[in-house]
């Protein structure tokens, strides 16, 4: 008797949910076609077929640039210039920011994979996402523009900036040798002590330490004075990278190291075990400061910037983050200290950021136009005063501070992996780095570093062949 | 007209019928059966991946497969049989498929080939990504790292949630106030939360020195979170820290369902504080500990922004979680194919703790 309740109040409710049968075949209809047009969107999905945003006929009409950057601290300065063009040209500029780096970076690459990138865009990563990005037709190559005209452009850039944007022939990623970026500003990174410190532990603040030796004598004295060492954003291994190659450079000369990357000299080699060994000394002598290997580089210049440390190891941009973190900080620029006297003392450097032109940009002339305007001497002037980084245009030095005018003269002696003839394998890199941390906390002798990365070196090499 | 609409009623009928057979089939066969087929399915179609992964075709087919897989068994779950249903539940399936299967096939379609991310081909290198997972030390030392602080969160954590849940069940007084009180670490920014810590741990002049040197223990004092002894720890404990006030949370809904009649007749029956708690609240309160456990060892082996704003993985690889490996080889090396082939590897022995546990729950259940 329930049972047969259910079942009418069932048949009921069914019977009232029931379509009038035309809605039922409009939907069946409509079904079809959604099934069909979701088959052919996972199609397009899967192919990775996108479409170019800023490529419509429209934006061209409306001479608009798009840029993206990531840069915080140049945001103010570069709309400033934006406006600057626009009241000039009749050309707006849409400065885009992206931050943090590594945020701006993730989106770079979504967008060059949906091939939705802005007109201009900088680039952060190695020599091989840059290839990468070129060989995907991302990235327009500027060499006519940098050549015309007896190379106006081209010579009034640092040339050693110019080279990180640049490939020669036959270079190992197989892009067509040109230049493909412009700098718009230039950067090294150097060792910085601070002069009151310096004063306090009794040492000479004209006469920073220029040989390994007199290095660890003066973190001695300023230990002894209560003052810590060295200070540096480790926890970012790249700056370890940074100053081991600095190091390795002096102590066995590029061709060595070169050699070394090209898997023909072993990392257990006694010249780069005593690379290592420089850190393993510099952390039984107590010169770094505490907690290096997991502090970032924002903590380690707040430690430098409020006096806890005496030497720090950053780049030239940290001229504006001092001042913006303590306008009085008194402190000078030197090279790291050299350990063979008779090899120079090589420095990362070059292009600080660049700008890349997309090539399928429709407005792609109008946007080397303003890279060009960008860089002229009056522009670099400006940024490099609004923002105390390093100009890219030779002649606008005439205008910079005293600070970064000492960074300049390191541009001497600037390389970079970017311009190097060949590059290590990512792991290696990252073992490399994180192998020197171990160094450092003591896990590991600078021996043991040595033959794991010969191994590793090895099996990637047999890897890659 | 009408013929017509009876055939197309009786051909859904029978659909229905036959789909709501095989579900039923799929639902009550036993576990060790599920599992067979599971691994025979994923077999399957990884054969065919690996024999027709370059015709645009097998995807379509493979996607297609599934997705109506899937909508035949929600149908066959709700038991509707009429074609009306389809259009119904198109929609949710549409975006089912487009944000959850598309996704998955992409990253199966990486894990199989070498990619850099940005090229615009790729090549298809077969299982040799899993093979590299296999032998990557470094990887399954960050599971290692992942694994001893999800024991952490699973023991301390949980038992600290549970106590405070327990003592906030009874009516003290301010209970209200602690119950917001206990759930503030949850709700903070995780890389706020780092960043004060990493602060508090600091070697020169952090609080947790200072307080020690206060405390006349200033043999104990170090660089918390760069000494490799330490590193893990610390970060394990400001896991749970960050993360007790959801267990105490769920915890406390569950205590709250327990009948309060049978703690009056446990205390008739004369049975004391401890024996009420073992006899009364832990058999009744196991589905709740099943889904917190559940919940933080999922939560807890994907920990990431703790560590990126507190060690960055470092001091070497002492603080490194699978995540932060993946990040590794998607950002640092390039290595988008790897990095899909670590994120699959992770999300299936993901998947094989929670079916285990969930076994695990129902033996306890039935026990």
């Amino acid at each position: 008797m329930l049972k047969s309740k259910i079942q009418n109040s069932k048949s009921k409710i069914k019977s009232n949910l029931k379509f009038p049968n035309k809605l039922l075949s409009y939907l069946k209809f409509g079904f079809c076609h959604l099934f069909v047009i979701w088959i052919l969107s996972f199609v397009i999905l899967l192919n990775g077929c996108g479409s170019q945003s800023t490529t419509g006929a429209s934006q061209a009409k409306a001479k608009k640039i798009s840029v993206w950057h990531w840069m915080t601290d140049r945001d103010e300065a570069f709309q400033e210039l934006a406006k600057q063009y626009e009241a000039k040209t009749g050309i707006k500029v849409v400065f885009e920011l992206y931050a943090p780096s590594d945020a701006y970076s993730q989106k770079v690459r979504a967008s060059a994979q949906a091939q939705a990138l802005p007109d201009i865009f900088g680039l952060l990563g190695e020599k091989r996402d840059f290839a990468a990005f070129i060989k995907a037709g991302h990235i327009a190559s500027l060499t006519e523009e940098m050549n015309a005209e007896f190379g106006e452009w081209k010579n009034m850039l640092f040339e050693k900036a110019l080279a990180v944007n640049e490939f020669k022939e036959k270079n190992e990623y197989g892009v067509t040798a040109g230049i493909y970026g412009v700098p718009i500003d230039v950067m090294n990174i150097q060792m910085l002590y601070n002069k009151a410190l310096f004063k306090k532990a009794g040492l000479d603040p004209q006469k920073p330490p220029q040989d390994w030796e007199s290095f660890v004598a003066a973190c001695t004295k300023l230990n002894a004075a209560g003052i810590q060492g060295l200070v540096s954003g480790w926890g970012e291994v790249w700056m370890i990278d940074c100053l081991a190659s600095n190091f390795a450079f002096n102590v066995m000369g590029p061709e060595k190291v070169f050699a070394t990357l090209r898997g023909e000299v072993p990392y257990s080699d006694s010249q780069w075990i005593k690379v290592f060994s420089l850190f393993k000394e510099m952390a039984d002598k107590k010169m770094l400061a505490s907690g290096i290997v997991t502090m970032v580089n924002k903590s380690a210049e707040q430690s430098f910037a409020n006096e806890r440390a005496a030497f720090a190891f950053n780049g030239s941009w940290c001229v504006n983050v001092y001042h913006g973190m303590n306008p009085d900080l008194d402190y000078g620029v030197m090279l790291p200290p050299k350990i063979n006297p008779s090899n120079p003392m090589y420095i990362w450097g070059g292009a600080g950021s660049s700008f890349l032109v997309n090539d399928r940009s429709a407005v792609k002339s109008e946007a080397i136009e303003f890279l060009k305007w960008l860089t002229a001497p009056e522009q670099q002037a400006f940024l490099a005063e609004k923002t105390r980084n390093l100009p890219s245009n030779k002649k606008a030095l005439a205008k910079i501070s005293a600070l970064l005018s000492d960074f300049s003269k390191g541009m001497e002696n600037v390389t970079h992996p970017n311009v190097w003839p060949v590059n290590e394998l990512p792991k290696v890199i990252e073992r490399f780095d994180k192998g020197i941390q171990s160094v450092i906390i003591g896990e590991k002798t600078p021996e043991q570093l040595g033959e794991e990365l010969a191994k590793l070196k090895a099996d990637e090499m047999a890897k890659k062949k | 007209m009408r013929r017509v609409a009876c055939n197309d009623k009786t051909m859904s009928n029978i659909i229905g019928e036959n789909i709501k057979r095989l579900y039923n089939f799929l639902h009550n066969a036993s576990s060790k059966t599920k599992i067979l087929m599971g691994v025979g399915l994923a077999v399957v179609l990884e054969t065919a991946f690996l024999q027709f992964h370059a015709f645009t075709i097998f995807w379509v087919i493979i996607y297609t497969f599934v997705t109506l897989s899937l909508l035949f068994i929600v149908l066959a779950n709700i038991a509707k049989k009429t074609f009306s249903s389809f259009a119904f539940v198109l929609p949710a399936l549409i975006i089912f498929s487009i944000f959850y299967i598309y996704p998955f096939f992409k990253v199966l379609q990486l894990s199989h080939n070498s990619w850099d991310g940005i090229s615009p081909t790729m090549s298809f290198v077969g299982f040799a990504n899993f093979k590299e997972i296999l032998q990557d030390k470094i990887w399954w030392g960050a599971m290692g790292n992942a694994g001893y602080i999800t024991l952490i969160a699973l023991t301390f954590q949980n038992i600290l949630a549970l106590a405070l849940a327990l003592a906030c069940d009874r009516q003290i007084k301010g209970r209200n106030f602690f119950r917001v009180i206990f759930f503030i670490p949850p709700v903070l920014s995780e890389v706020v939360v780092g960043l004060i810590w990493r602060w508090i741990y600091d070697g020169d002049y952090g609080l947790l020195n200072h307080a020690l040197v206060a405390m006349g223990l200033k043999d104990l004092i170090r660089n918390w979170l760069s000494d490799p002894q330490t590193a893990l720890t610390c970060v394990a404990v400001i896991h749970c820290w960050k993360g007790f006030g959801w267990g105490f949370m769920i915890l406390l809904a569950g205590l709250q369902t327990i009948p309060r009649e049978l703690y009056e007749a446990a205390r008739v029956d004369g049975a004391n504080g401890w024996q009420s708690f073992r006899n009364v609240t832990i058999p009744l309160m196991i589905p709740v500990f099943v889904l917190v456990a559940i919940l933080t060892i999922l939560g807890t082996m994907q920990v990431f922004v703790l560590i990126l704003s507190m060690t960055g993985g470092g001091p070497g690889y002492h603080t490194e979680v699978p995540v932060t490996r993946i990040l590794a080889s998607m950002q640092g090396s390039s290595m988008f194919g790897y990095a899909c082939a670590q994120g699959l590897t992770f999300g299936v022995i993901l998947m094989m703790v929670s079916f285990a546990q969930i076994g695990i729950s129902r033996k306890l259940k039935q026990a």
